[in-house]
């Protein structure tokens, strides 16, 4: 089975973020990993693998420096990387998932991973965005997946509950957390993975032409910090009434 | 020629989802400002009655896409159905609610027409004639201001609460729209709901979460006593979750869901940096630590320092005395 996972490489979750001086956001020196959902879709692809043999390429578009999350990935025990230069430094969803998709239309694949959203932009569509342009089935935010007899069984979170998926292959499967551990690459694993495939191509070697981003940014700003606020000093029960009485007259929650 | 701002209505079990209510009426001002009709666009079976509730929050029309296949949400049928009404249409706009369902469709549709999408918005305002939305990116970190200038329609997703569902009371016109589903290709085998007296914790209002200090699942008990006592949903930190005291589902956080609650009381977490990106956007935060140099108490409205679980039974029962 040929199981293709994209995966994105986003900030890492301790990184402190500023903006230069024109208001753009500055990432200068902010330490980079892999999506943590992204992170679910490779364990599953490695777990499928395990169970019925085939082949894990991971795909990423973006810079050089991205590079290192799909040997991050190789290490785990992905087959392949491939690293798609978008040809562009504005990326939208769009953009991406055109690109991706146009990658992935030339590969062999039964079934697409990746992670129902990236942390850093939370815009949760650039999967679905893909399965529509190959036109495949789409099931997100699984849980759990079974792949047997050309059709997969997801089972994904709805609000109020969870519901049972069935669709044939290929399609694309996005991870929730809850689908499985992802594995640490192991020390053998790391030495190997610099030996495996890393392809690069661009975007318009594989056939995309010029994009312009359907969505414009217009400003980045920094949120106003939190402020720390009242600590409310006393026993257990004086300090318990006094939280009630504040929520009620001060903050008029209630 | 304005061609109106359109609001998927999202239902489940009969009832309208709050954050579509949020939504429509936040989208009445900007239907007046830009010179729009607002228009629900209502998918499902049975859906009729929910259609005449619209009015009372803005909608100057409702397109019912009544059908037995669309009792239960599918990707497939649910943006079939609606890409098309779309093209049809060419609406100016097209604004959901960015829940589960929501992502499912939003992305789909976005792509069969063509347009960009900006999603998990907190803010919609009208600048230089068109719809700008703000959005947390970066874990809440930053902020970015963006449009969709040229494509159409400009589409995005609102996270819940980020609005308030206002009554603007209109008499809406109720259309029976033409649709197609299409090949529906996820085929739905089961589904399974949580019988749970309690709100979701992506729309609730108040939000009572547990720690690693919770220390075993009983214990979870004492947060659930304090929640029900103010209609509360329920959370967790990943340390509760990874420990196996309670499902994923209820994790709050970068990994988990993002809430935005009007008051969220956090009992003995310490506030990770991961943990407060996902609610961080809460109106009012409690935090309930026995450690005074907790980092949640740097972000907390009020803080007490103490044991939760004498804390949280004595407040349990200063809400019973005066709600
Ligand atoms: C990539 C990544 C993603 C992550 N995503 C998430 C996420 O989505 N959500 C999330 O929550 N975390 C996430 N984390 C984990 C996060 O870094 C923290 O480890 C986690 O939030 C800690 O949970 P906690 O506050 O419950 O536990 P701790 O940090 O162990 O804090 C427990 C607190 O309870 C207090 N306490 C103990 N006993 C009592 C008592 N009897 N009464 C009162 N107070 C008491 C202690 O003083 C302490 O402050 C993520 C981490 C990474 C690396």
């Amino acid at each position: 089975m040929n199981i293709v996972v994209c995966l994105k490489q986003t900030f890492d979750t301790e990184a402190k973020i500023k903006l230069t001086g024109d208001g753009r956001i500055d990432n200068k020196g902010v330490s980079l990993i892999i999506n943590p959902y992204d992170e679910f879709a490779v364990e599953e692809a490695l777990k499928l693998k395990e169970k019925d043999g085939g082949e894990v390429t991971v795909v990423s578009v973006g810079g050089q420096q991205a590079q290192d999350a799909l040997r991050q990935a190789l290490a785990m025990g992905a087959d392949k990387a491939m690293l798609i230069d978008p040809g562009t430094e504005e990326v939208d969803e769009y953009i991406a998932a055109t690109v991706l998709a146009k990658a992935l239309s030339g590969m062999d694949y039964d079934i697409i991973l990746g992670g129902w959203r990236a942390i850093d932009d939370s815009s949760a569509q650039v999967a679905g965005r893909i399965a529509e342009i190959l036109n495949i089935p789409v099931v997100n935010m699984v849980t759990k997946l079974e792949v047997e007899g050309g059709k997969a069984v997801a089972t994904r979170e709805i609000e109020g509950g969870s519901e049972v998926i069935e669709v044939s292959l290929p399609a694309m499967i996005t991870a929730q957390k809850g689908l499985n551990e992802p594995r640490y690459p192991s020390m053998k694993g790391i030495m190997k993975a610099k030996k495996k495939p890393m392809g690069k191509t661009t975007a318009a070697d594989v056939g995309v032409d010029e994009l312009t981003t359907k969505v414009k940014a217009l400003s980045f700003s920094l949120p106003k910090p939190r402020e720390a606020g009242k600590v409310i000093e006393g026993e257990a029960p004086d300090a318990a009434k006094e939280l009630a009485r504040l929520l009620h007259q001060e903050a008029k929650i209630f | 020629m304005p061609k109106g701002i359109w609001v998927y209505i999202e239902q489940f079990d009969g009832q309208i989802k709050k954050v579509s209510l949020e939504v429509l009426s936040a989208s009445r001002k900007a239907a007046e400002e830009l010179g729009h009709e607002l228009c629900a666009v209502l998918p499902g079976k049975g859906v009729l009655e929910m259609a005449y509730t619209l009015g009372k929050y803005g909608a100057d029309k409702v397109y019912v896409l009544e059908d037995d296949v669309l009792e239960n949400f599918t990707t497939d049928g649910y943006a079939n159905a609606i890409a098309g009404l779309i093209k049809e249409n060419e609406p100016y706009a097209f604004l959901l609610g960015y829940t589960m369902c929501g992502r499912d469709l939003a992305a789909q549709v976005a792509q069969k027409v063509e347009t960009g999408l900006m999603s998990d918005c907190v803010d919609m305002t009208v600048e230089d004639g068109q719809l700008v939305f703000t959005r947390p990116i970066y874990a809440g970190k930053v902020f970015v201001k963006a449009t969709c200038p040229e494509a159409r329609p400009v589409m995005a997703s609102i996270r819940p609460n980020s609005f308030m569902a206002e009554e603007n009371k209109k008499e809406a016109e109720i259309v029976n729209a033409p649709f197609q589903v299409g090949d529906i290709r996820q085929e739905i085998k089961d589904i399974v709901r949580q019988v749970s007296e309690r709100p979701e914790l992506t729309e609730a209002d108040i939000i009572v979460s547990g720690g690693r200090g919770m220390k075993s699942p009983e214990n979870y008990k004492v947060i659930e006593e304090l929640a029900d006592v103010l209609g509360a949903a329920v959370g967790a930190s990943r340390a509760a979750v990874d420990a196996g005291w309670v499902p994923h589902n209820m994790q709050v956080g970068q990994t988990g869901k993002t809430v935005s609650p009007v008051l969220y009381i956090a009992c003995g977490i310490s506030g990770a940096i991961q943990h407060l990106a996902g609610m961080g956007s809460s109106k009012c935060i409690v935090a309930i630590n026995k450690d005074p140099e907790a980092n949640i108490f740097k972000v907390a409205d009020y803080g007490i320092v103490g044991d939760l679980f004498d804390v949280v039974p004595l407040l349990k029962e200063e809400f019973e005395s005066f709600l």
